[in-house]
């Protein structure tokens, strides 16, 4: 069987949710891989929620926000903003591809933009490969 | 009549010894635990053979405080014959209890350790072509040490544990304490966290706390400190928001931020990304370049976020490995 990536969104209600929405309403195709949860910001996307996704089985992990400067709480936004590139820079030392996070700004009016990131999300996952993080954490625990 | 000795024995896996020198900073305690309890296993401290452990009967042993992460097969044999003997088995000192120092090695693979410590280390013997082997054969003799595992584990990853101890090392005043806990009749619940608080660092921190705007992290000697000041405010790294407390603020309260060695806080799962959280609400820019260079500036990311905890954390080890 092809290998059909598992992503997990985590859209802000105000901007990028109603812009999946809108991709929805107008009838926009973009891949059924992506699995959606809704915060009420993109800065109640804990880090160690994108972790814990990962190592629950996700390929990858979308985050969504609005542009800087539109977000509903005024900063939450920019708090997104500083802590992604934080984490990917850890992620990296273990040994986690770039590709498997990654933050967009999404208005209310993209349902276009929500599907081609998705597309392209999904495009650049499937060339990856699955990810290796949950089943490397149950192989044998020796491991010798 | 008398009362029948407490047995105890404490063991060290991968460690430092800094654990065992925690027990002996008790002070005059140290007599009363010998009035208390029959050591029959300390190597530190007691001439005790591994042969004599496994002549003891299963639970012969009241307590077993195992200090040091779980290394090699040495360390697994050893939590494992310990467990069988002893009632109670403490995870104790940051090693044993989330992976401590030596679980930073998870970073790192086997290989690339061993030939960097025994072939390109500038302090060997020069032209040493020779890494230890599990097995070797030497004019006709097999000797052998201990395997060298993959990656580091935390004592629960081998066996289960009663009770964990945190600190690096554990303060002596909460070994004192847990020692007469245990020895006592009043016992935690099994799975407590012992000798440590139910708070985070900084609810214990007398420093006073405001607004944090950081647009540079220093390391702790590179500004002129203000004493009575949050460390984080001054871009000092520290632990405290994500850290559990019960050390009596050792760190802070000398000027270093805390280090995390109590692990995790109550509530929190995962020490180094809950500190990301932290960190990204206190960095003071929301121009993405900036904030690259920002982050650029704190050396070792990984490792200091999870300099204590990593075995212990979500991902646990490099998949690199």
């Amino acid at each position: 069987m092809s290998f059909e990536p598992r992503i997990l969104g985590i859209l802000c209600n105000w901007c990028s949710y109603a812009g999946a929405d809108l991709a929805g309403t107008s009838r926009i195709h973009y891949p059924p891989n992506v699995r959606i949860i809704r915060v009420m910001c993109s800065a109640r996307v804990d880090p160690t929620f994108v972790v814990k996704a990962l190592v629950s089985g996700a390929d990858g992990v979308l985050i969504c926000g609005c542009h800087p400067g539109d977000c509903h709480y005024s900063e939450g936004n920019y708090k997104t903003m500083r802590r992604i590139p934080l984490l990917k820079k850890v992620l990296k030392d273990f040994g986690i591809e770039d590709e498997r996070v990654r933050l967009e700004w999404i208005s209310a009016s993209e349902g276009q933009r929500f599907a081609d990131i998705v597309k392209d999300m999904t495009e650049r996952i499937r060339v990856l490969g699955p990810s290796h993080v949950a089943c490397e954490l149950h192989a044998d625990p020796r491991e010798r | 009549m008398a009362v029948k000795k407490l047995q105890i024995a404490l063991y060290w896996g991968a460690a430092c010894g800094g654990c065992d020198v925690a027990v002996l900073d008790t002070n005059e305690f140290i007599l009363d635990v010998a009035a208390l309890a029959d050591i029959r296993l300390w190597p530190i401290a007691v001439d005790g053979k591994y042969a004599d452990v496994e002549a003891l009967a299963d639970n012969e042993l009241d307590l077993t405080f195992f200090n040091g992460a779980v290394r090699n097969s040495e360390n697994e044999h050893l939590a494992k014959l310990l467990r069988r003997k002893s009632k109670m088995l403490v995870a104790f000192g940051s090693c044993a209890h989330l992976g401590g120092i030596p679980g930073l090695a998870n970073l790192t693979g086997r290989e690339e350790i061993l030939t960097k410590n025994y072939l390109h280390n500038p302090s060997i013997e020069p032209g040493n072509k020779k890494i230890p082997l599990p097995e070797t054969d030497l004019n006709g003799q097999l000797l052998q040490l201990p395997y060298f595992f993959k990656r580091v584990y935390r004592l629960a990853d081998i066996v289960p544990v009663d009770y964990c101890l945190p600190g690096c090392p554990p303060a002596p005043e909460q070994v004192k304490l847990s020692i007469l806990a245990l020895a006592g009749g009043k016992r935690p619940p099994p799975g407590s966290t012992i000798g440590a608080a139910e708070r985070n660092l900084c609810d214990d921190c007398q420093r006073s706390k405001s607004e944090k705007k950081i647009k540079h992290f220093y390391r702790p000697h590179e500004i002129l400190q203000d004493p009575d000041k949050c460390l984080l405010e001054q871009g000092i790294l520290c632990m405290g928001p994500v850290t559990r407390s019960g050390c009596g603020v050792r760190c802070p309260d000398t000027g270093l931020g805390c280090r995390g060695c109590y692990g995790p806080a109550p509530d929190v799962m995962d020490q180094g990304s809950k500190f990301i959280s932290a960190l990204g609400s206190i960095i003071d820019s929301k121009d993405p370049h900036e904030i690259e260079t920002i982050i650029a500036g704190i050396p070792d990311l990984t490792a200091i976020l999870y300099r204590f905890g990593l075995p212990a954390s979500f991902l646990q080890r490099s998949l690199k490995l």
